[in-house]
């Protein structure tokens, strides 16, 4: 199984905290869009983090790649000698090295992509960029390229007004693959798409990691996609990391009341299943203006007085299994009716 | 109690007299420079008072276009032909048209921008839209928009359309009714925003709620609030509800019985059990194992291909290319109709049987 894989990437206490600024820039008031993250993804594994929209995980995805740079905390992460290396305290040569080996893909394939490059120009770009590739040898590899998402090579001069959904979603894809990455951030790469389609391009991710032994980060907020696509799943709630867990034990047996209520708040497609549903009041807190204590405990029907006062900590429940929750010893909690 | 009110309206399945609404051979086109575009190319259905038809599909199946055909807000290039028949409740509601009591009206030959369709608009018919910030105006007050519609269909005393207002809020679970009233659009929450539309749709006791992607944009846990609102509010008022959405789990969870469509036509109309369980057109069975099913996690099935663009199309099944089962000669020869297949289940493929 997994246990003898090594770790590709470690997050340790990850912040981003945006400061809102008034007039004569004094602070009004901050967000803290990530909030203290701990998670590690192992070689040729897939974590799919999953959480409701405002949660942060786009900015935890962004804040890996040092496209939006962390406040705080540490990104270790394994180069191509096997030495962990943290991202965040590198300069931005070396940085750039390591964004050959971390790639991004994202959610919406119409506005992604420039309209103006032929899919040689967007494919190529970050071979060029790194002065991997030219002239002809340049385009041998978008066509290889082109060929290992399943495009028609001839199709090289195209522009990406002239391909579908779909197909769009698939050059990202290739021009992710480009500098033969070894990490990819999934941002909501299905997200945009009809079933259908999701489920071509889905297949093309799982069949891309068997072959090139890829690490995914895949974040989605629809948890069918991410039940079907992780290995070990993270549970986001407010900017925080609520549960993380390997996907089987997280959907039988969530430790942490959000989990819970979010497994059952998904519709199954099984009109013979409707199931009774814990349905959450309210909302999911504003992240600028955070309850106390454990974000959650304004809609968690177990809060007690110390959700109200204290941040739960952080703390390791079984193998491979974390949660932040000061009562999940005393709870019985209910998995997705499988 | 609710239950019970809802084993009533659900009995009497067969039947025109709890047809609120029929829809025959419903064509919306669309003539553009590039040639006639069919978004909607003879559609049938039938809305059963008190109960929900679930209409799922692919973007660009036609499903949008379908329900505002129903309320005849289709754009001013499209063409509508065929028939809507409306069966009302109350015949008092309807403005300006006399015809006998238990005779339709026939919504497609009605002026599009007359008196009648705007008595029935929001009266006898109301609608749920997709992203409620587009659909309110930034400018004025929950309260005034939801009276607006009351004041327009049931009474022209201010003061007894404030209060209806203030009783629809707190039907639909607003907290704070009373504060709301005054509030913006912006001041909402996307969950608070979408209680207010249903409020607004339903504060003129509509006959049937046409909801289109009502829950897309929520959060799951939100949606999960909004969902179980809208069967609440069905099953106490006995309103009939069309569901659109694309997501097959919602399908499931709401609808009585389900219309798949595919190109601008309907390819499988049938109860609700029997599509997840005995789906007979090759579409709907692709499209129900291509779901990342909470139960399996081995290799999804996906359809080849993508949706053909809904011009020019060649003659017969417009899932030809994508079809498993296509035979040349006989699924590209002429129009594949709609059959019956078994009792209520309708299926426009001729190999149903091998399915």
């Amino acid at each position: 199984m997994s246990e003898a894989k090594q770790i590709i990437l470690e997050v340790t206490g990850m912040k981003n905290i945006s400061r809102s600024k008034r007039f004569f820039k004094r602070t009004a008031g901050s967000v803290k869009a990530v909030d203290d993250v701990h998670f590690y993804i192992r070689e040729g594994e897939t974590f799919g983090l999953v959480g409701e929209s405002g949660c942060g995980k786009t900015t935890l995805g962004r804040c890996i790649l040092r496209a939006i740079e962390p406040s705080d905390g540490k990104t270790h992460f394994r180069d191509r000698t096997g030495n962990m290396v943290d991202l965040n305290t590198l300069d931005s040569r070396r940085l750039r090295a390591f964004r050959r080996d971390i790639q991004l893909i994202f959610q919406d394939p119409y506005s992604s992509l420039n309209p103006r490059m032929t899919v040689l120009g967007i494919v190529g770009e970050p071979l060029v960029c790194n002065k991997l590739a030219g002239g002809e040898k340049l385009k041998e590899r978008v066509r290889e390229l082109m060929e290992m998402v399943g495009l028609d090579s001839r199709h090289l001069e195209r522009y990406p007004h002239a391909f579908s959904g779909g197909q769009r979603q698939r050059i990202g894809i290739a021009r992710a693959l480009a500098t033969n990455p070894r990490f990819i951030v999934c941002d909501e790469a299905v997200s945009a798409l009809d079933v259908s389609v999701q489920a071509q391009i889905l297949n093309l991710l799982q069949d891309l990691q068997r072959k090139l032994g890829l690490s995914y980060l895949f974040i989605s907020h629809d948890l069918g996609v991410i039940q079907h696509i992780s290995d070990r799943v993270g549970v986001m709630y407010v900017g925080r990391m609520v549960e993380t867990a390997r996907t089987g034990q997280l959907f039988a047996r969530p430790r942490h009341p959000y989990t819970e209520a979010l497994l059952s708040a998904k519709p199954l497609p099984d009109p013979r299943r409707k199931a009774e549903r814990i349905i959450l009041s309210g909302e999911v807190a504003n992240p600028a203006n955070p309850p106390s204590g454990c974000y959650f405990h304004p809609r968690c029907p177990y809060a007690t007085d110390i959700c109200r006062m204290e941040k739960p900590p952080w703390r390791a429940v079984g193998d491979d299994h974390y949660v932040a929750c000061h009562r999940t010893d005393e709870l019985e909690l209910q998995g997705a009716a499988i | 109690m609710t239950v019970r009110a809802r084993e009533e309206f659900v009995k009497p399945a067969s039947g025109r007299e709890d047809a609120v609404m029929e829809v025959k051979n419903l064509k919306v086109h669309f003539q553009l420079d590039e040639g006639l575009l069919k978004a909607v190319d003879g559609v049938d259905l039938t809305i059963r008072r008190g109960r929900t038809l679930g209409i799922v599909g692919e973007s660009g199946c036609g499903k949008s276009v379908t329900s505002q055909a129903l309320l005849r807000i289709v754009p001013a290039s499209g063409k509508v032909e065929g028939e809507i028949l409306l069966y009302p409740s109350d015949r008092s509601k309807i403005d300006g048209i006399d015809i006998p009591d238990g005779d339709p009206v026939d919504l497609v030959g009605l002026d599009g921008k007359g008196r009648t369709i705007r008595s029935i608009r929001g009266g006898e018919i109301a609608m749920i839209f997709q992203e409620p910030m587009k659909a309110f105006s930034p400018i004025h007050t929950i309260g005034d928009q939801i009276m607006e519609a009351i004041l327009l269909h049931k009474t022209a005393n201010r003061k007894e359309a404030y209060d209806i207002a203030l009783e629809t809020l707190r039907k639909v679970g607003m907290s704070n009714p009373e504060q709301r009233m005054d509030e913006y659009p912006h001041q909402l929450s996307g969950g608070m925003r979408q209680r207010a539309m249903i409020a607004m749709a339903l504060s003129c006791e509509p006959s049937i709620l046409i909801a289109d992607e009502p829950t897309t944009a929520l959060d799951v846990t939100v949606q999960a609030q909004v969902l179980q609102l809208i069967n609440e509010l069905r099953d106490h008022t006995g309103t009939s509800v069309i569901f659109i959405t694309h997501d097959l789990g919602v399908i499931a969870e709401m609808s009585d019985e389900v219309a798949v469509m595919y190109l601008g036509k309907v390819v499988e109309y049938t109860d609700v059990d029997t599509l997840f369980y005995g789906p007979k057109h090759p579409y709907t069975k692709a499209l129900l194992n291509s779901i990342p099913s909470v139960a399996r996690r081995d290799r999804l099935e996906s359809i080849e291909g993508t949706v053909p663009f809904p011009m020019n199309l060649p003659p017969g099944c417009g899932f030809y290319s994508r079809c498993p089962l296509a035979e040349d000669g006989v699924c590209n020869a002429g129009d594949i109709p709609l059959r019956e297949i078994a009792r209520g289940h309708r299926v426009r493929c001729v190999k149903a049987e091998q399915v």
